[in-house]
């Protein structure tokens, strides 16, 4: 029953001298201010991670999701022993090492070599092994041009691609990983996605946070779920990942906290889903049938020459699809805007609409629509495509021998002369 | 009911998490098998210290040196104090050697932390593995700042006599006194970051409390045992008459500081211990 409480309010990050001071001084008064009004001041505490009780069999990868806050990041600084728990304890059998973040340690004038070594160390592989796996290690990254010169004249993904590649060549009997692989562009995603599967194949155990469920799904049969600080669910992986989807898309997971501010003018007030086949759920999307996505919008003033914008994002922030409308006229009130589609091809996960409202130049509302889109439709490729590109589209494939006709029209053409002559 | 990762064939014990208790809770084992990391953080210090500078690593000689001469003008030339037969250039640069070895050494490990704070808060290793590399890669500076003492010996003719054979004691005297105090140092800073704009004014203090500029000779024998509860006045006076045969032999000062010094870094090690396994929460 692992346990970790921080202490709210008075202090925070660090301490000057001042405050111990300042709070002697101002005790006798603290006290006053607790008989006044019950109220207790900078001894606030909150338990981030309260009586979470699991157990991980060797060779078992273990996905640990739950929204932001939760306590993940938490439980695995509490694991790979960065900070030590308040309360209850852990046991682990067997070499450990973590991966908090790619790249740690990286210094800006030192060498991609000399990078390798030190972030190498720094993870906690021996010298031996760093020079053993050297050369695999510049290869997974395509640095191999680059790596005498100060890591300051990289390009940012050069870095990330080095950071990463010297990170999925730590190979401990256990290993703890937050959202690194969330950083670098697809295709090294893609790699390195690759490299956990080879690495998870060898009977490492593997603790891996991630809010991608897509990744979640592909590398762990099992799940936990850290929620406001405790465990909700343990089990297996399909159960647990829709449970929380589907809480998600409820947006019944603790508080959810609105940043936005608030607007005087207009407001969108919420958005929902509406399939004319399916499903209880306004946030989530079941199938590839028709589908209309409602916005409703609160004006108190009057729109004269207005615009309005929508813009579907994916959970990367990658813009998907987005459209503006110019010209609007309105008049306060409550209003629906109402986008429909024959259907929408996206793969299954999490996804976010944002809309806006404008008058001429000044912003009315922007929001960044909650809870998130889930798309949960069936994946119409081959399993193993699943995750190649952001449309889900049905699709045939034909291969078809044409013959002397089709070739003739090609002649003259191109370099296929000679290959045909040939 | 606990959290349990990976029950093998239970061939090791396994590693257990929980609270810290006690008031020793430094691992001096573990810092062992980390010798490899404190290696390459004392290589990545040596190497990042003197990058895109133009002269380089002449900056370790250089330091000493301008301070030598600007001391054997003023001190020597004009304030003509006594140097018991030494030169002056000589007599200031044994000083100097260990000297600015401590206090830069001092001040690193009084930084460490604070600079570290990133990896601190994203990986485990054994967190004293920092000061001790912040103390420990200032001995390559003092080992390319040595070099120029030689020349200086070879230029006055003065030989060493069979007392240098201790100057290695009185070198891990001066390494174990910046550790002690940087551990203390070190744990303050990570808490109050006061402690980084005190310890200039210390460092500057503190050379005026050792015989860096002057001989051990001006205090009356009596103080003398009080005068060596500052260790560095031990290594200094040490450093002098292990080089060169002249000032005053190790005595009741030599002793009174390697006390101090055994006990501030007990002390160290025991408060650096009780705040190393909540550092990265308040770093």
């Amino acid at each position: 029953m692992l346990g970790k409480r921080y202490r709210l309010g008075q202090r925070q990050r660090y301490l000057a001298f001042r405050d111990r001071l300042g709070g002697f001084l101002r005790a006798p008064m603290h006290i006053l201010e607790h008989k006044a009004n019950g109220i207790s001041h900078g001894l606030r505490e909150i338990w981030a991670l309260l009586d979470v009780t699991f157990e991980v069999q060797p060779g078992e990868i273990i996905g640990m999701i739950g929204r932001n806050g939760a306590g993940k990041t938490t439980l695995l600084k509490i694991l790979s022993r960065i900070t030590e728990p308040s309360a209850g304890w852990a046991e682990i059998w067997g070499s450990m090492g973590s991966l908090l973040e790619v790249g740690t340690g990286f210094h800006p004038e030192l060498t991609g070599r000399e990078n390798i070594y030190l972030n190498g160390a720094i993870l906690g592989m021996g010298r031996r092994e760093i020079v053993r796996k050297f050369d695999e290690i510049v290869s997974f990254a395509e640095v191999a041009d680059f790596l005498d010169s100060p890591l300051k004249h990289y390009s940012s993904g050069m870095q990330t691609r080095l950071a990463f590649a010297v990170a999925a060549h730590f190979e401990p009997e256990i290993l703890l990983v937050d959202e690194v692989l969330a950083v670098g562009d697809l295709a090294f995603q893609k790699k390195c996605l690759g490299k956990m599967d080879e690495v998870a194949r060898t009977g490492r155990t593997i603790v891996f946070v991630s809010h991608q469920m897509n990744q979640i799904r592909r590398l762990c049969s099992r799940v936990i779920w850290i929620d406001a600080g405790r465990l909700r669910m343990d089990g297996k992986t399909p159960e647990i990942v829709s449970s929380y989807e589907s809480a998600m898309s409820r947006g019944d997971i603790g508080e959810r906290y609105e940043t936005r501010e608030s607007q005087t003018k207009a407001r969108f007030l919420r958005w929902q889903l509406e399939c004319p086949s399916e499903t209880a759920n306004p946030y989530c999307l079941g199938s590839l049938g028709e589908v209309a996505i409602h916005f409703d919008l609160y004006l108190s003033e009057k729109l004269y020459r207005g615009h309005h914008g929508i813009a579907l994002f994916s959970a990367n922030r990658e813009l998907i699809w987005g459209r503006a409308t110019d010209g609007l006229r309105l008049q306060p009130g409550l209003h629906r805007i109402s986008y429909t589609f024959p259907y929408l091809p996206l793969r299954p996960g999490p996804y976010f609409w944002q809309v806006s409202l404008w008058q001429e130049h000044e912003l009315f509302d922007l929001w960044d629509c909650l809870p998130e889109m889930i798309v949960a439709t069936p994946n119409l490729q081959h399993p193993r495509d699943e995750w190649s590109g952001v449309l889900n589209v049905p699709s045939e494939v034909r291969f078809t021998q044409l013959g002397e006709v089709e070739c003739a029209a090609h002649r003259g053409r191109t370099g296929l002369d000679r290959l045909i002559g040939a | 009911m606990a959290t349990t990762i990976a029950r093998a064939d239970a061939s090791q014990p396994p590693l257990r998490v929980s609270p810290s208790r006690g008031w020793l809770a430094i691992n001096v084992r573990e810092l062992w098998t980390c010798r490899e990391l404190l290696y390459f953080f004392i290589w990545r210090d040596v190497k990042i210290r003197y990058k895109q500078t133009a002269i380089g690593a002449a900056w370790a000689v250089l330091q000493p040196f301008l301070t030598m001469l600007v001391f054997s003008l003023i001190f020597g030339r004009l304030a003509k104090l006594p140097t018991n037969g030494l030169p002056y250039p000589v007599f200031y640069y044994c000083a100097l050697l260990p000297w600015s070895y401590f206090a830069t050494g001092l001040q690193n490990a009084t930084n460490v932390m604070v600079e570290q704070q990133r990896l601190i808060t994203k990986i485990y290793f054994p967190r004293l593995v920092l000061p001790v590399s912040a103390v420990l890669s200032g001995l390559i500076d003092f080992a390319i700042s040595f070099a120029m003492l030689i020349a200086l010996m070879i230029y006055y003719h003065i030989t060493p006599t069979t007392a240098l054979l201790l100057l290695p004691i009185f070198l891990l005297l001066a390494v174990l006194t910046a550790l002690g105090f940087g551990l203390w140092l070190s744990a303050l800073n990570a808490i109050y970051r006061d402690v980084r704009y005190v310890v200039p004014f210390l460092v500057q203090f503190w050379m005026f409390v050792s015989p860096v500029a002057y001989s051990t000779s001006l205090v009356p024998e009596r103080w003398r045992w009080i005068y060596g509860l500052n260790p560095m006045a031990g290594v200094i006076e040490g450093f002098r008459w292990a080089l060169t045969g002249h000032g005053l032999a190790p005595g009741p000062l030599f002793a009174a500081s390697a006390c101090g010094v055994v006990l501030v870094l007990l002390g160290g090690l025991i408060y650096f211990g009780s705040i190393e396994r909540t550092v990265a929460d308040i770093v």
